[in-house]
């Protein structure tokens, strides 16, 4: 069916002209960062497609192909197939655990030719639309427990096959919904309740098991002294107390049966392992690269740390370091400010949707950006562990450039058709 | 419930700013605040090569070559960054062995060295292992080659006054912040006291380096790098060949010659004997053979006679005697006094050798008269002007002082000594307050006794004669980088005159070296149409045979050369040190010598044989 002009009009009519334009700065200034992060004096032409930045050229390209032809598609065959793509992904993730290639220890590659194909980077948008499909349904209530088993089981069945490819980092992203069911009126307690865990998790980490408890101890008893009396809230403080137990035992318990590679990533982000030549390696380059590069930066393609192979990984996951070298605090900054601009667009537009399933989506989409951004940049400041996870429209790599680039413009196309209500 | 829930997104949104906001501060921290990762990037991905400039080459007064430089390669090692490398591999390379290894990497990083800075590791490694090596270095984590240059010299003269260089030690770090660890600094001779002009001005270059040690280039092409600065050029004031010559008259023999220009004060030769040949230390052998030579006490190879050795002059000293002695109005050529083979008032002491009798001024100095300088020296301290011994003895001292005997002459050459010239105290102290008169220190009017001067000094003396009164400082240096006006040799450019003023005295005494070569005691030393002025003298040796002692300008008329020799244990001047100045003479005025048998007679002789077995005699019997 050939597309009039007319018709090429309506596809793109209200498509959100500010998210495009900073979706497309950000990958244009990813592909310059590449070009830096990479930069090789005998190979000086950013269109060599024998080099990284060429060959990210081309994952740009046909992003964009990939955006267009989403821009295309009706917006009802998101909502309609959301399931159907949603096990589509699952049904993937399943193929590459029983075929995939083992790269590096994990097993979460599909080989097409030369060209790998990584479906947990896919399956992040899948949960979103399966989540915005269920969620959207007429007479649900997130305060129903079957709502949140349900919207649990979404979330953690493609976690859970990820994190049997030994792609820890990955599968943790997809903890990001939280933020979405939080919207759609899961209690506050439960976020409040995930940071006490983590904050509990890496307490009982950095200190004696028996101290933590005993702390704990304490807390419950200066609760019973101050609240009423009553038997409900003795019960609470009671439960709270054992949970709390529970989860610092838990811990102990957990963190041995984690990898060795792992314990230390932890360790060294607690401060507890100086692995100067692994994890804590790279941790310290990256620190070590961004500080040096001051308050303007040492300037594009001058950076030495990065390009120099000291910061591991310069080209993906440490990507930020040469954003923090060459344009110094500035840059880096700008960065930021950019990405967080593009996730407050993303919530802005998701808010003014009517129908439900958009907003939804919009949400998961905000939601999986930020913690990327959160992740990623952390853990090159010393903020954050070290969880692998690529920088969005930065890091080099076509599969997560595409997933990113579907996750955003099916929300776009979605967000392009506000005014109508998806079932 | 839903606008309720629609204010979520306020604390969505607020999370989300909350940590853009906590990142901006912490890079904010990182950025701006910590120091300490810019040093660490800079530590880590730059080298501070150091840039060492070639010393400066020393060439002869018509420029021919002393001194050059060698290529040679240092392996240097950051132990900070050094990282599984194969040990093996560089051991054999080296050929050292893993304890050295270890030892090494040790010293290297541990005090004053330390893991962050270079440290060497191999001095000097060959051109056969540096090739070897450099196939292999990229493979060597935290190892990298630093070139460097080591002296070098064509001939193997002129050891003492040249010098050597070496390493600097601690003490010489912590006092001049210029130096580094590994520097190498002249220690001795012209390189040392010409180290400022002859080192040049290091550089540093800023080179990058990757994880791998591989040098990606220079930073920021180079606009941080300082250039080092070759050292300045020298150009010596001997003359090369006459220098060879000395040096081979003087194989052998123990003693030393020293040749001035007298019209500028140059240092035309400066030989010591025995000497030991420079390119011996140099480079890594330097400290072997330095302790070999350090311990040839017989020899004492590393003494450099010419500058500090005394030794009584001997009756070259009576040619000053008769200068002060005119200056005082107390002599004048036709002066005569008797001799009776000795010093008659005092009873025939001093001693003489048999000649006719009475004798004037001019036969006393070709006679070298002992009773003669007696009378002389006793007019001048018992002089009616003076009230005393003692004010007499100071008018004669201060004489002496001015003519460069008992001080310093203050020349461009490092260790250079005083001398002894008796002061008023010592005799006070030896003989006790007023119980000393003339009588008592005759025999320093025949330049013996207490009074010690240095070859050089002696040389300058007769310097000062040749110019009929006056010296320029002797020098080694020429000129600086070509620039002969370099204010560093300004002072080399000034007269000093002594307290002698009149010409017409020097004349006198010239008159009389005159005769001793025409027909006194220098006479079998005259040289065929080079009218020659000289003194033989004899400087007491309480050890052993008398030292030889010559002193000699020529021409007559404006004088070209003024040299003064010393051989030790060969006796009178006349039989070893007047023929060997005689041939230094000729050789620089001539070019070539006429007197081939002479020549043969001072090229073969060899006293060392009898100073040694005296020695070792002396030494058995002590």
């Amino acid at each position: 069916m050939p597309i009039s002009s007319r018709n090429t009009k309506q596809i793109f009519a209200n498509v959100d002209l500010i998210t495009i334009g900073l979706y497309l700065l950000l990958v244009l200034i990813g592909w310059g960062n590449i070009y830096a992060a990479v930069y090789n004096e005998d190979h000086q032409n950013i269109f060599d497609i024998s080099q990284k930045y060429g060959k990210q050229m081309l994952w740009i390209v046909t992003a964009l192909v990939i955006a267009i032809i989403i821009l295309i598609i009706d917006a009802e065959f998101y909502t309609a197939f959301a399931f159907p793509i949603y096990a589509i992904a699952i049904l993937s993730l399943l193929l590459v655990l029983a075929v995939g290639k083992e790269v590096k220890g994990s097993k979460s590659w599909i080989y097409f030719g030369n060209t790998g194909v990584q479906p947990a980077e896919f399956a992040k948008f899948t949960v979103g639309l399966a989540l915005a499909k269920f969620l959207s349904r007429m007479n649900i209530k997130m305060t129903d427990l079957s709502t949140k088993i349900y919207s649990g089981i979404i979330i953690v069945l493609p976690m859970l096959i990820i994190i049997m490819q030994h792609e820890t980092g990955v599968a943790l992203v997809f903890s990001a919904y939280i933020f979405v069911l939080y919207r759609e009126g899961l209690s506050g307690n439960f976020l409040l309740l995930g940071v006490s865990a983590i904050i509990l998790f890496i307490v009982s980490l950095l200190f004696n098991k028996y101290y933590v408890i005993t702390g704990l101890g304490v807390l419950a008893l200066i609760a019973f002294l101050l609240v009423k009396k009553k038997r409900n809230t003795i019960l609470i403080i009671i439960v709270s107390f054992i949970l709390t137990g529970g989860i610092v035992f838990g811990t102990d318990y957990a963190f041995q049966k984690l990898e060795g590679y792992q314990k230390t990533r932890i360790n060294v982000f607690l401060g507890k392992e100086t692995d100067k030549n692994k994890t804590g390696y790279n941790v310290n380059q990256a620190k070590i690269a961004i500080g040096s590069g001051g308050f303007l930066g040492k300037g594009y393609l001058e950076g030495t740390q990065t390009k120099f192979d000291f910061v591991p990984e310069q080209d993906t996951d440490f990507i930020f370091c040469t954003v923090g070298e060459e344009w110094g605090f500035v840059g880096s900054t700008a960065i930021i400010m950019l990405f967080v601009t593009l996730i407050i667009r993303i919530i802005f537009m998701a808010e003014r949707q009517r129908s439900s399933f958009s907003r939804i989506y919009g949400y998961g989409v905000a939601s999986i950006f930020f913690f990327h951004l959160m992740i990623n940049v952390g853990m090159t400041i010393g903020l954050a562990p070290v969880i692998g996870i690529p920088l969005p429209f930065f890091s080099y790599g076509g599969s997560s450039l595409w997933s990113f680039t579907i996750l955003l413009f099916v929300f776009i196309k979605l967000d392009s058709n506000r005014l109508l209500v998806f079932r | 419930m839903n606008s309720q829930l629609a204010d979520r997104k306020f604390i969505i949104m607020g999370i989300v700013a909350f940590i853009g906001i906590v990142y901006m501060f912490r890079l904010f921290y990182l950025q701006l605040i910590d120091d300490s990762l810019k040093l660490d990037a800079k530590n880590q991905a730059f080298r501070y090569v150091t840039q060492y400039p070639p010393r400066g080459y020393i060439f002869d007064r018509k420029g021919k070559l002393l001194v050059y430089n060698d290529a040679a390669y240092d392996l240097m090692v950051l132990p900070k960054q050094v990282k599984d490398i194969d040990t093996m591999e560089l051991c054999r390379i080296l050929d050292i062995d893993r304890q050295s290894f270890i030892h090494r990497m040790k010293k290297a990083i541990e005090k004053p060295n330390s893991p962050r800075k270079p440290s060497i590791f191999e001095k000097q490694i060959s051109a056969e292992t540096y090739a070897a090596l450099q196939e292999k270095l990229y493979r060597l984590k935290g190892f990298y080659v630093q070139s460097r240059t080591l002296r070098k010299y064509p001939f193997p003269i002129a050891a003492h006054l040249l010098g050597y260089v070496g390493e600097v030690d601690k003490t010489i770090t912590d006092a001049n912040l210029y130096y580094k660890e590994g520097d190498y600094i002249g220690i001795s001779g012209m390189e040392k006291s010409y180290e400022e002009e002859l080192r040049g001005k290091k550089g540093v270059r800023i080179m990058m380096v990757d994880v791998h040690n591989r040098e990606k280039g220079s930073y920021m092409n180079g606009i941080y790098d300082t250039l080092s600065v070759p050292g300045e050029g020298l150009t010596c004031t001997l003359d090369r060949d006459l220098q060879i010559y000395g040096e081979q008259l003087l194989q052998n023999k123990i003693g030393s010659v020293v040749a001035i220009e007298p019209s500028t004060g140059e240092i035309l030769a400066l030989v010591t004997s025995p000497s030991y040949d420079p390119n011996l230390l140099v480079g890594r052998a330097r400290s072997k053979n330095y302790a070999k030579l350090a311990l040839d006490t017989l020899a004492v190879p590393l003494f450099n006679r010419a500058l500090m050795a005394t030794y009584p002059p001997g009756s070259t000293f009576k040619l000053i005697d008769a200068l002060i002695a005119q200056n005082e109005g107390v002599l004048s050529p036709e002066t005569s006094y008797p001799c009776a083979r000795g010093y008659p008032p005092l009873g025939g002491k001093p001693k003489c050798h048999p000649h006719f009798s009475p004798i004037a001024l001019y036969e006393s100095i070709s006679h070298s008269c002992n009773s003669y300088y007696s009378y002389v020296f006793k007019s001048i301290i018992d002089n009616k002007k003076y009230h005393s011994t003692v004010e007499g003895f100071e008018a004669w001292r201060n004489y002496a002082l001015s003519f460069g005997i008992g001080r310093k002459l203050n020349s461009d050459l490092p260790n250079e000594l005083r001398g002894s010239l008796p002061t008023v105290n010592y005799y006070n102290k030896v003989f006790g307050k007023g119980a000393w008169k003339s009588s008592t220190i005759i025999s320093l009017g025949i330049g013996q006794a207490e009074l010690g001067i240095t070859p050089l000094q002696n040389a300058n003396a007769v310097t000062i004669i040749a110019n009929r009164g006056y010296y320029y400082i002797p020098h080694i240096v020429k000129a600086i980088n070509n620039n002969p006006n370099d204010p560093k040799l300004k002072r080399f450019k000034e007269k000093h005159y002594t307290l002698v003023t009149d010409t017409t005295y020097f004349n006198n005494v010239i008159r009389g070296m005159a005769f001793t070569v025409e027909n006194g005691t220098a006479a079998s030393v005259k040289i065929k149409d080079i009218p020659t002025c000289a003194k033989t003298g004899t400087a007491q040796n309480p050890h052993g045979k008398d030292h030889s002692v010559f002193v000699a300008f020529a021409p007559k008329d404006n004088p070209k050369i003024a040299v003064a020799v010393l051989v030790e244990n060969a006796g009178f001047g006349s039989t070893w040190a007047a023929p060997i100045a005689s041939l230094m003479i000729e050789k620089y005025i001539r070019g070539y010598i006429t007197r081939p048998d002479m020549e043969k007679r001072m090229l073969e002789g060899n006293l060392i044989k009898n100073v040694i077995k005296e020695q070792t005699k002396e030494q058995n019997t002590d």
